[in-house]
């Protein structure tokens, strides 16, 4: 069921236009991410949903009626703040239970809900500091509680990860998709930040320079991305120089520069001497010693000339033959794999066709 | 290093005996028992005593106490208003014309204001003229103090009310108002004293008729520097002292972004 219809929003400030006639539709208890790099639009649009911002033009929908000319204080949504915007006068107990407050509940049932909603999020020993009293984390949960506590339509959530450190950072993710899950609220959650994207979202849309470049679920943005900047976006990616020479209904024939002929799987509107790149993820391309068998579809000769040791991961930069260089991820699957191949060693990369794909330029 | 920090300790302390001594002495000859600011003969409270009785200083210190309460809370109730604004709209402009009294030299203010009152409004001069022109420079200071505190908060706080609930007046007195409460009664007290103490401003508004403490203090010491004048200096500077002890911990906190 669509909660929030967001139909031909555009919003300029001067001539720098940084909302362009977006469409998007939310779905109920849905966890919806807008990612792209800054200054994309998706804080812009993210405030002109809460209601601090008003578009230039356009409709934004909540259960088909325009609440455009609704002010942020009557909007069922509410907003978890990068910076968490704490109340700084107000204890934590003060400040978790203001939304109820604002909403004229009475002091008894405020101090009930909200003495449930501490527990819950493990602040209760906390309830009567002040927030610079707290930590980054708690200050965190705080913000979430405060804003899940009036049981919001949408939460509506600024990066809230953002100032928070790498370790914390994983432990907050697992939280939310957690909260998310018991308190039934639907999230838009904005980040330029594509692996906690990935790892939090039920869908994904990714926008650049005011417009949403591709809208899906994260692995099908990650598997299939529809276009250059997308996949260069997302993940790691090998593109190189390519251009259409036949087309069939399965597949497209392509010619490589430096690799040749390749085949990849066809896709809908692409003509014959089109241009574009062949791209396909480090990790899904195979690496063996040249002395080896290897059964997939396209192979090539090469050698290794860097590589970076990064734990769970290596990553090779492998020379192809005509001065064409792709990289190669492989998992180190064990101790000793930490170097399986040295620097200069001659080997065969291959892929199976389906993880290869055309991109338009 | 070391003889460096000796000449840094010498020069602060020529420093402050230059500040505090003349302040010092005045303290100390008020209690003076001798009708000569010359030499010390003995403790007294006499001056005090006389100073008590004396009916004129009385009515000029319970004028300038009037004067300095109006003054100070019409302005802090405008700068205040005038802080929120210039903070709102970020124009420039409005900044430098509420700032612009603060810089301005007392004397032009005071002329300004003398033909403002005489030849724009025709009114007689007295007390609310006193009070009118008191304001006027007090404005100022608290507008600077309540921006002051604004420009050091996080602007998604006011939003974030906004969001969960509250109304823009709600907004501003369950947030903005505490938030901002230590640097309104910083900039109250800061007027208070500055408009019990002045001389200029007061000089060319005040008229004929009421005296004023500090005209009053200066038409004493016309026929000589009384221990009387040594009595009252002591008083006011004491009243003054406290005021700006107590400002600067509101200020303190109001510049630390903690209210509490």
């Amino acid at each position: 069921m669509t909660l929030l219809e967001i139909r031909n929003i555009t919003k300029r400030f001067g001539n720098f236009v940084a909302v362009d006639d977006i469409n998007l539709d939310i779905k109920a208890g849905e966890f919806f991410t807008l990612l792209g790099p800054s200054g994309c639009g998706k804080t812009t649009l993210l405030r002109m949903i809460a209601g601090f911002d008003a578009p230039d033009s356009g409709e934004i929908l909540l259960d088909g009626h325009n609440i455009i000319d609704v002010p942020p204080e009557k909007r069922p949504f509410h907003t978890v703040f990068q910076s968490y915007a704490l109340f700084p006068h107000m204890t934590v107990a003060d400040n978790i239970g203001f939304p109820l407050k604002m909403s004229g509940k009475s002091l008894e049932e405020i101090n009930t809900r909200v003495a449930s909603t501490l527990k819950e999020v493990e602040l209760s020993q906390f309830a009567d500091r002040y927030p610079h009293e707290l930590s980054g984390g708690q200050k965190q949960r705080v913000a979430f509680a405060r804003g899940l506590i009036n049981k919001p339509r949408l939460l509506l959530l600024d990066e809230p990860l953002g100032a928070l450190d790498e370790k914390l950072r994983e432990n907050m993710q697992r939280e939310l998709i957690n909260l998310q899950a018991e308190a039934g609220v639907t999230f838009i959650y904005v980040t330029h930040a594509q692996n906690e994207a990935l790892a939090l979202s039920h869908r994904i849309a990714i926008m650049n320079q005011g417009r949403i470049e591709q809208i899906g679920e994260p692995s099908r943005i990650y598997n299939y991305p529809v276009n250059r900047f997308v996949a260069d976006f997302i993940g790691k990616i090998n593109m190189l120089d390519a251009t259409v020479i036949k087309t069939s209904s399965s597949h497209l024939t392509l010619k490589v520069a430096g690799l040749g002929e390749v085949t990849v799987p066809a896709r809908d509107g692409i003509k014959v001497n089109d241009r574009g790149v062949m791209a396909v993820r480090p990790e899904q391309i195979r690496m063996v010693a040249q002395t080896s068998e290897i059964a997939d579809e396209f192979q090539f000769t090469g050698k290794i000339k860097d590589f970076f040791y990064i734990g769970d991961v290596t990553t090779y930069i492998i020379d192809l033959a005509n001065s064409t260089r792709i990289e190669a991820l492989l998992p180190n699957s064990l101790p000793g794999h930490a170097k399986l191949f040295e620097i200069g060693d001659p080997i065969i990369v291959s892929w199976q066709e389906q993880s290869a794909q055309f991109l338009l330029n | 290093m070391r003889s460096h920090r000796t000449a840094l300790w010498i020069a602060s302390i020529l420093v402050y005996a230059f500040l505090y001594i003349p302040l010092i002495i005045v303290v100390v000859f008020s209690f003076n028992d001798s009708k000569l600011n010359a030499e010390w003969v003995g403790f007294t409270f006499d001056w005090y005593k006389a100073l008590f009785n004396n009916h004129e200083m009385l009515l000029a210190a319970r004028n300038s106490l009037i004067i300095a309460l109006s003054a100070s809370s019409l302005a802090t109730l405008l700068g205040t208003m005038a802080g929120l604004a210039i903070h709102r709209y970020k124009l420039k402009v409005l900044s430098i014309l509420a700032f612009t009294p603060v810089a301005m030299p007392e004397i032009l203010l005071g002329v300004s204001l003398l033909l403002f009152f005489l030849q724009v409004l025709n009114m007689t001069l007295g007390m609310l003229s006193i009070i009118i022109a008191h304001t006027t420079f007090c404005i100022g200071f608290v507008a600077i103090i309540v921006r002051a505190r604004l420009q050091g908060m996080d602007e998604s706080i006011f939003e974030a009310a906004r969001d969960l609930g509250a109304t823009p007046w709600q907004t501003f007195h369950q947030i903005t108002l505490p938030l901002i409460r230590p640097a309104i009664v910083a900039g109250a007290l800061m007027s208070f004293t500055l408009s019990i103490d002045d001389f200029v401003i007061t000089f060319f508004t005040k008229g004929v008729g009421e005296p004023i403490l500090p005209i009053q203090i200066y038409t004493m010491i016309k026929v000589a520097v009384t221990p009387e004048v040594n009595a009252i200096s002591t008083l006011l500077m004491l009243l003054t002292l406290t005021l700006i002890l107590i400002a600067t911990r509101f200020d303190a906190h109001a510049l630390h972004g903690k209210s509490k």
